[in-house]
C-alpha cells in the first residue's frame, strides 16, 4: 500500500486570516466613502467624549462664564445659554452623557439578550414560543409610555433612561440571537459536535455564540444613534438627566424656550445629534456589508 | 466537429474576469466553443473550471462584477456581446433557455405551474386557453402524468425529478434554437437521472435544438453528448467528438480524469488513481501551460510557453498540448 | 471475527403530523417509518457499504447509530457487546469515544470559526483527556492524514473540500475509534479528489483495523471500498451481501436497476439498460405488497398482494423478493 501524497499548504487559497485579512477589511472600508466619513464622525465623537475634560474650553456647568444668550464669538465658539454658559462646552459634555447611555444599555440589552436569545434558540420548543410571546409583548409597548411610567415610579435620572432603553432593547438583539441559533442549531457541524459527544455548553460557547456575535456587534452600532435620539428625547422632556448635567436634550430644552431671541442653543444642541446619528449609521452600514454581505437581506 | 454544419452558436476566443476584493480572477482564458445545429455538446471539467460560467456568459446572466475582456459570442450570426440589454432579452426564451442545477429553487414557490408556465408565454399570439393547453402537451411531452390537473399544482406538490421535468418543459416552450443546460442531473438520484437523459435525448431529437450540456459528471456526458470540449482552469484543454475524447483522449489532463473515474476501473481496487497537486490559482494571469503544476510529462517548454490547440485527427479533435506540436522536436 | 456493531430489527419512527392534527383528522398513525425491520453487523476491521437513493433512511440509520435519532422500541443497536438503545446520553458519550461520524458536507460539518488545529484536537477537550501535548497531537493527525502542519492554523473556508474531508478523517481518528460512520464522504468531491479520500479511509483500515461503514448512493465509490454492502429502499433492506456477488449476480430488480442506472463513462457502452418507471413513493403512503412492485419490472399479482419474506441465497447474501433474479 502506498501512502497517499501529502497536501502541502500553498498558501493560495481563500484570504488567510490574521494581520492580512485586517488590512483587507480596512481596505474596504477606504473605499467606501460614506463608511469613511462614518468612522471619522465616530471617532471625533468618541474622542471629545473622552477627552471631555481637556477639550472643553470652560466648566460645562458654570453660569455666567459670559453674557447670556451671545452668539458665536472667538470666546464662546457656539455662544452661551440663558444662564451665560458656554454652549460648546455644554455639547462635548452632552456627547460624554449621551455616549455613556449608548454604552451602558446597549452593553446591557446585548449581553442579556444574547444569553435570552441562545436559550430561545436552543432550547424546546414550548420554551421558545413562551419566550417569544415575552419578547413580541415588550416589544409591542409603546416606548415613551413605557419610559413615562417607569419614570413616575422610580424618577428622572441618568440611570432611568439606562434602564428604559435596555429594556426596550433587549427583545430586539434576543429575537435576531433566536433566529440564528435557530438556523445554526441544525448545520452539519452542530450535528458533527453533537455526534462527537459536545454538551450543550459547549456547543452555545464554542460553537453557535462566535458566530452570531459579530452580525449582533455591527446590528448594536447601528443602534447607538437610536439611543442617543431616545435619551436626548427623554432628557428633552425632562424624564431623563436632570439638570444642570448637559445632555443633548436638555441643551435643546433649555434653547427651545430663547429660539426667538437666539437660536444659537438649538442649532448646537440639534447638529452633534444629527451628525452622531449619521456617523454611527455610516459606519455601521459599511462594516455590515464589509463583514456579513448576507445580513441586508436578513435585516 | 463535423464540418458542414453551420455553427449556430460560435464562441470565439472568449475571456472574461472576476472582480474581487483580493484582484481580478481571470475565470475564463480564450475559451472557443462552437456549436453545431442539431447536436449536443458537452462541456466537463472539475469544479472551478468555468464550465458554468461559460453558459451563464453566453445567456449573458453573469453576476455583475463579471467582466468579458475579449473574444465573441457569436449566435444565429450576432455577436451576443454587441446586444443591449432588451435585445438580449428578446433572445432569451425565445432562441435560447437555459434549465439550472437545484430544480428545487429554478420554480417560483408561490405561483402555480399554470400561472408560470402560461407567463412565458407572453410574447406568443393567442388566447389564455391556447396557452394553457399548449402548457398542458409540453408537461405531457416531458412526461407528466395528468398534466391538465398537475397544472394547478403549486412547485412544492412535486418531486425533485418532477420539478426538473417541468423546468424541462418550460425551456423546450418556446422550442428554442439552443438550450443551455446547467448540470441539470447532479441533484438527482441515479435511477431520475438516466431517466432525465434519456427525457432530453429524445427531446432534442422531436424539437432538433442544439443543447450545451454542462457537466462534470463523466458518464452522463459520455451517454448524452455528441461533441465534447474538456476545460481545466478556465481554459479549453481539449475538444473532439465524443468517442475522440474517451477513447483517445490527447490532453494528460484528459488522461488523468478518465483514469480517475472509478466507474471506468473495471478490475476492483483499493488504490484509486488521483490526480496529485491543485488546481492553480487564477488570481494572476499563470505562465505557461496552465497544467504544468500537475502533469506527469511536463517538459521545458511548458513552463514558459503557452501551449496552442494542435490537431490530434482531422475530424477536428484537438488538445493544447506541446506534446502534440508535431512541428517541434519531442523532448529529451 | 466478531461483530463489533450489531444492528437488530431497528425502526426508526417520525412525527409526519402534530398531536392536534392528528386528533382533529382523525389518524390513529400519525408516525411514518423513516427505517423499518433494519438488521445487519459490521465487523471488526470490515467495510459495509449501506447504498439507497435520497429518502431510503440511510442516514437516519447513520444518525441513530451515534444518537443522535432515538430508536422505537424492540430495536436493538449493541457496539463492542453494549446495549446502545434506552442508554441515557451521560452514558453514551462515553461509546462516542469509539465509534465516531463523518458528515456529508466535508466543509459545512467543521465549525466556522474554529482553527484546524482546534477542531483536530476538539476530541480531547470534549472527552475531558488531559495531560496531552495538543500541538504534537495535532501535527500527529494531520500527518496522518496527509495534511502538513501549516493546515493547523487555517480555518475551514479556506480548505478545499479535499483538505477539508482529511481534517474531518483526522479529527474522526483523535481517539483511537474503532468504527467510523463515513456519510457520503465523497459527496461534491471531484473525481480525482475522491479517490483520494478513498484510498486515505483504505489506507487507515489497513493501519488501523478501523471498521467502517459507509453510507453512499454512489456505486462505484461502493465496489471498490467495501467487503459487503446493503440496499435500502423505502427504510428496508432489500438486499444485502458480499459486494462483488451484488454486483456479478443482484437477486432483487431494484438493485439491478440500481446497478444499471450508473451512466457509464464509455460512449460505445450501449447497454441494455434496466430502467425503472416513476419515484420512489412518499413513506406516508406505501404501497400494498411488495413495496417496489409498483416500479418493478417483473411483478406479478403475487407482489401486489403479499410483501416477500427474506430468502437466503448463501454466504450471507439476502434478499426479499418473490421472484429473484437468476443468478448467472
Amino acid at each position: 500500500m502506498t501512502t497517499a501524497e501529502t497536501v502541502h499548504d500553498t498558501g493560495e487559497s481563500e484570504g488567510v486570516r490574521g494581520p492580512g485579512a485586517l488590512r483587507q477589511y480596512w481596505q474596504q472600508l477606504r473605499q467606501d466613502h460614506l463608511g469613511m466619513l462614518g468612522l471619522l464622525l465616530v471617532v471625533l465623537m468618541v474622542g471629545s467624549a473622552i477627552l471631555a475634560d481637556v477639550v472643553a474650553p470652560y466648566e460645562a456647568t458654570k453660569v455666567m462664564v459670559g453674557p447670556r444668550l451671545a452668539p458665536p464669538s472667538w470666546d464662546h465658539w457656539l455662544g452661551t445659554d440663558h444662564l451665560g454658559r458656554d454652549v460648546l462646552s455644554r455639547v462635548i459634555m452632552g456627547g460624554r452623557v449621551a455616549l455613556m447611555v449608548a454604552m451602558a444599555a446597549l452593553g446591557a440589552a446585548l449581553s442579556l439578550g444574547l444569553l435570552l436569545g441562545l436559550i430561545a434558540g436552543f432550547g424546546p420548543q414550548w420554551l421558545d414560543n413562551g419566550m417569544l410571546l415575552i419578547f413580541d409583548a415588550v416589544r409591542a409597548f409603546p416606548v415613551i409610555i413605557f419610559a413615562l411610567a417607569v419614570v413616575t415610579l422610580l424618577g428622572p435620572s441618568l440611570s432611568t433612561v439606562i434602564f428604559v432603553v435596555a429594556v426596550t432593547s433587549i427583545p430586539i438583539y434576543a429575537r435576531v440571537v433566536r433566529t440564528q441559533t435557530q438556523s445554526l442549531k441544525n448545520n452539519e457541524f452542530i450535528l458533527a459536535e453533537r455526534a462527537m459527544g459536545a454538551g450543550t455548553p459547549r456547543i452555545l460557547g464554542v460553537h453557535i455564540l462566535p458566530n452570531v456575535i459579530g452580525p449582533l456587534l455591527i446590528l448594536a452600532s447601528m443602534d447607538v444613534p437610536l439611543v442617543i435620539t431616545l435619551e436626548a428625547g427623554l432628557s428633552f422632556l425632562g424624564m431623563g438627566v436632570r439638570p444642570p448635567t448637559p445632555s443633548w436634550g436638555t441643551i435643546l430644552n433649555d434653547g427651545y424656550n430663547y429660539i426667538r431671541n437666539s437660536p444659537w442653543p438649538v442649532v448646537a444642541g440639534g447638529i452633534p445629534i444629527i451628525l452622531t446619528t449619521l456617523g454611527f449609521t455610516f459606519l455601521g452600514e459599511a462594516l455590515r456589508d464589509i463583514f456579513d454581505p448576507k445580513l441586508r437581506k436578513d435585516l | 466537429m463535423t464540418q458542414g454544419d453551420a455553427a449556430l452558436l460560435d464562441v470565439n476566443r472568449l475571456s472574461l474576469d472576476f472582480g474581487s476584493p483580493r484582484g481580478r480572477v481571470h475565470a475564463l482564458r480564450d475559451v472557443t466553443v462552437s456549436v453545431p445545429k442539431g447536436r449536443i455538446v458537452g462541456v466537463v471539467g472539475e469544479s472551478g473550471c468555468g464550465k458554468s460560467t461559460l453558459a451563464f456568459a453566453i445567456i449573458r446572466l453573469l453576476a455583475g462584477n463579471a467582466e468579458v475582456t475579449g473574444g465573441e459570442i457569436v449566435f444565429e450570426g450576432q455577436n451576443l456581446l454587441d446586444l443591449n440589454a432588451r435585445q438580449m432579452r428578446a433572445l432569451r426564451g425565445q432562441r435560447m433557455s437555459m434549465i439550472f442545477q437545484d430544480p428545487m429553487t429554478a420554480l417560483n414557490p408561490i405561483r402555480t405551474i399554470e400561472q408560470q408556465m402560461v407567463d412565458i408565454q407572453y410574447r406568443a399570439p393567442g388566447g389564455q386557453a391556447g396557452k394553457r393547453r399548449h402548457a398542458a402537451e409540453a408537461l405531457d411531452r416531458v412526461g407528466i402524468p395528468d398534466p391538465e390537473s398537475r397544472l394547478q399544482a403549486y412547485p412544492h406538490q412535486f418531486s425533485g425529478g418532477m420539478r426538473q421535468r417541468i423546468c424541462i418543459a418550460m425551456a423546450l416552450l418556446v422550442e428554442p434554437a439552443l438550450l443551455l443546460a446547467d448540470e441539470p442531473t447532479t441533484a438527482l438520484d441515479a435511477t431520475l437521472e438516466v431517466q432525465i437523459i434519456d427525457l432530453l435525448k429524445d427531446l432534442q431529437r422531436d424539437i432538433g435544438c442544439s443543447v450545451l450540456f454542462v457537466s462534470h459528471h463523466l458518464g452522463t456526458v459520455a451517454e448524452l453528448c455528441d461533441d465534447v470540449v474538456v476545460m481545466y482552469a478556465g481554459e479549453v484543454v481539449e475538444r473532439g467528438s465524443v468517442r475522440d475524447i474517451f477513447n483517445n483522449p490527447g490532453h494528460p489532463y484528459t488522461q488523468a480524469l478518465l483514469q480517475c473515474d472509478p466507474g471506468r476501473i473495471r478490475e476492483r481496487t483499493r488504490h484509486l488513481p488521483t490526480i496529485p497537486g491543485n488546481v492553480p490559482n487564477l488570481l494572476g494571469m499563470p505562465r505557461g501551460c496552465i497544467f504544468k503544476d500537475r502533469c506527469p510529462h511536463v517538459f521545458d517548454r511548458c513552463r514558459h510557453e503557452r501551449p496552442a490547440h494542435h490537431a490530434i485527427a482531422t475530424d477536428g479533435h484537438t488538445a493544447s498540448c506541446h506534446l502534440l506540436d508535431q512541428t517541434a522536436e519531442a523532448p529529451a | 471475527m466478531s461483530a463489533l456493531l450489531d444492528v437488530e430489527n431497528l425502526r426508526v419512527r417520525f412525527r409526519s403530523l402534530g398531536m392536534l392534527r392528528a386528533l382533529a383528522t382523525g389518524v390513529d398513525d400519525p408516525f411514518i417509518d423513516a427505517v423499518c425491520d433494519v438488521s445487519f453487523q459490521v465487523r471488526e476491521g470490515e467495510t459495509l457499504g449501506l447504498v439507497g437513493e435520497s429518502g431510503s433512511g440511510k442516514s437516519t440509520i447513520a444518525r441513530t447509530i451515534m444518537g443522535l435519532t432515538p430508536a422505537h422500541d424492540g430495536s436493538s443497536i449493541r457496539f463492542g457487546g453494549d446495549e446502545l438503545v434506552g442508554l441515557p446520553q451521560r452514558s453514551f458519550t462515553a461509546h462516542r469515544r469509539h465509534m465516531t461520524m463523518m458528515f456529508q458536507d466535508p466543509v459545512g460539518s467543521l465549525s466556522p470559526r474554529l482553527t484546524v488545529r482546534s477542531l483536530v484536537t476538539e476530541p480531547f477537550k470534549i472527552h475531558g483527556i488531559t495531560g496531552r501535548d495538543l500541538d504534537k497531537e495535532a501535527k500527529r493527525l494531520l500527518e496522518m492524514v496527509g495534511l502538513t502542519e501549516d493546515f493547523a492554523r487555517r480555518f475551514p473556508h479556506q480548505l478545499s473540500g479535499g483538505q477539508a474531508r482529511r481534517v474531518g478523517v483526522a479529527r474522526a481518528l483523535a481517539l483511537d475509534p474503532k468504527l467510523i460512520i463515513a456519510d457520503e464522504p465523497t459527496a461534491g468531491l471531484d473525481v480525482s479528489v475522491q479517490g483520494e479520500v478513498l484510498n486515505l479511509l483504505a489506507r487507515l483500515q489497513d493501519e488501523l483495523g478501523i471498521a467502517i461503514l459507509i453510507i453512499t448512493h454512489n456505486l462505484n465509490v461502493v465496489r471498490h471500498i467495501t467487503d459487503r454492502m446493503a440496499i435500502m429502499y423505502l427504510g428496508r433492506f432489500v438486499e444485502q451481501g458480499p459486494t462483488e456477488d451484488i454486483f456479478h449476480n443482484p437477486r432483487h430488480p431494484y438493485t439491478e436497476a440500481l446497478l444499471s442506472a450508473n451512466p457509464e463513462p464509455d460512449p460505445d457502452a450501449r447497454k441494455n439498460r434496466v430502467e425503472i418507471k416513476g419515484e420512489v413513493p412518499s413513506l406516508m403512503n406505501r404501497p400494498q405488497g411488495c413495496e417496489f412492485h409498483n416500479r418493478c419490472n417483473y411483478a406479478q399479482d403475487l407482489c401486489r398482494r403479499k410483501a416477500p419474506g427474506v430468502s437466503d441465497a448463501g454466504d450471507g447474501h439476502v434478499y426479499t423478493c418473490h421472484f429473484p433474479l437468476d443468478g448467472g
